[in-house]
């Protein structure tokens, strides 16, 4: 469950966030809006990684400003741009980084990375350096070092922008599959397809709220 | 690209399978045993063992080249002025000492995958402890640093395009502003990520 309660949010002269106020309890839940609006910096305020000027954010029941190091455990968070995210030279290595406070034996590291990769595909590049992968395979290793932690919630800030149509296609049926809450910000209308609700921001504000064909449609409007 | 970024090269070979401490200690007693090393015929003696070092890794002779090939117009470059400055014999013994170090370097970062560097780092750092430092962080540093090579050097890739595709090729300026630029926004995302990982809850 994330809920923000009205929440504002200031950064220099701007104010991005203006009185946010929602819980959000559904399984998928789906953020869109255009360049500037405050989505990504809404994401942010979920697992802690921005906080707000004013007002809380709570996440599986934390406050973001005094428990951000918890939540985080619970939050796992995809960046738009994998390369910014993969921090080892090699595909296993970088998953494995993310068990390295885990208290695993080596061989029950190897065991869950090993997994993690075959089901998302990438079983066969295990020792690849990861700049040697494409761009949607660095997205797609990106989100096994999130996976691998099997959080409770996943925080997506606009994952398909650099992937071709095939890859898109790929990251949005992972996410179907996934039993996680799942939090997707994204311009990518059609991955939006099917989540259990939507909000549309506009100038730091919700101004729709709904089931995607409702709230799409009014983005829609909005946009033209 | 192979060469100075870590790429390991998966293998069983002996020097695959040597602890990574054992061959950081090797690495830092062999730079020292090129330094003592005063004859260009040592030298190159101690050459062949390099060579017979990377044979004995089976890593291949493109991943061997790759180690070297970034210094080799510096390697001419200091070849040339410490001829010019010292004598022959000096410019033969300082180039070679040089490329041999680095070829020494690479067939480590070859045979070892960063992981298990970092954990032997970690370890050899553990005194910094008292002093109030994080040998993991430290090690991570490496890790970052072995994975910034390729970041950086696509980014610049990318900004030569940029300035082939507006016609200013030979500004650096045009060059410099906008690489430094993307790099210190790579940095802040880097960071941002390293702490939605959780790096600050360690």
């Amino acid at each position: 469950m994330i809920e923000f309660d009205e929440v504002h949010m200031r950064l220099g002269e701007r104010e991005v966030l203006r009185g946010i106020t929602a819980g959000l309890p559904e399984r998928r839940v789906g953020v869109v809006g255009a360049n500037g609006s405050g989505k990504s910096t809404l994401a942010r305020l979920i697992n802690g990684l921005a906080l707000p000027t004013s007002g809380t954010v709570r996440v599986l029941g934390l406050d973001t400003r005094r428990q951000a190091a918890k939540i985080r455990r619970g939050v796992g968070f995809l960046f738009t741009d994998p390369d910014a995210q993969i921090v080892m030279p090699t595909v296993a290595e970088d998953v494995a980084f993310s068990l390295r406070r885990k208290g695993l034996s080596r061989e029950e590291v190897d065991r869950r990375v090993r997994d993690v990769l075959g089901r998302y595909g990438l079983g066969g590049h295990a020792d690849h350096p990861a700049h040697h992968l494409s761009g949607g395979q660095k997205q797609l290793l990106a989100l096994c070092s999130v996976m691998v932690l099997e959080p409770e919630i996943l925080v997506m800030d606009e994952p398909t922008t650099l992937l071709d149509l095939r890859h898109s296609r790929q990251v949005a049926d992972l996410l179907r599959q996934m039993p996680q809450q799942v939090l997707v910000v994204s311009h990518d209308l059609p991955l939006l397809a099917g989540f259990d609700r939507v909000l549309v921001l506009d100038q730091g504000r919700i101004v729709a709220d709904g089931s995607p064909e409702e709230a799409i449609g009014y983005y829609r409007k909005l946009m033209a | 690209m192979n060469g100075l970024t870590g790429a390991y090269v998966q293998g069983g070979s002996v020097l695959h399978r040597l602890p990574a401490g054992v061959k950081l200690g090797g690495l830092v007693a062999a730079c020292t045993a090129l330094v003592l090393l005063r004859s260009p015929l040592a030298l190159a003696g101690a050459g062949v063992v390099v060579a017979g070092l990377y044979a004995l890794s089976r890593v291949g002779v493109a991943a061997a080249w790759a180690q070297v090939r970034p210094v080799r117009w510096f390697a001419v470059a200091l070849f040339a002025m410490q001829w010019v400055f010292v004598d022959l014999q000096g410019a033969v013994s300082t180039t070679l000492r040089v490329v041999l170090a680095v070829a020494l370097a690479g067939l480590v970062t070859l045979t070892t995958r960063t992981s298990a560097m970092m954990a032997a780092l970690e370890r050899g750092l553990a005194p910094v402890r008292l002093v109030g430092l994080d040998p993991f962080r430290m090690s991570l540093l490496l890790s970052l640093t072995v994975r910034s090579v390729p970041v950086v050097a696509g980014l610049a890739t990318r900004v030569r395009e940029a300035q082939r595709a507006r016609g200013v090729e030979r500004s650096l300026r045009a060059f410099a502003v906008p690489l430094v630029v993307s790099s210190l926004r790579h940095a802040d995302a880097l960071g941002e990520a390293l702490i939605a990982r959780g790096l600050d809850d360690d």
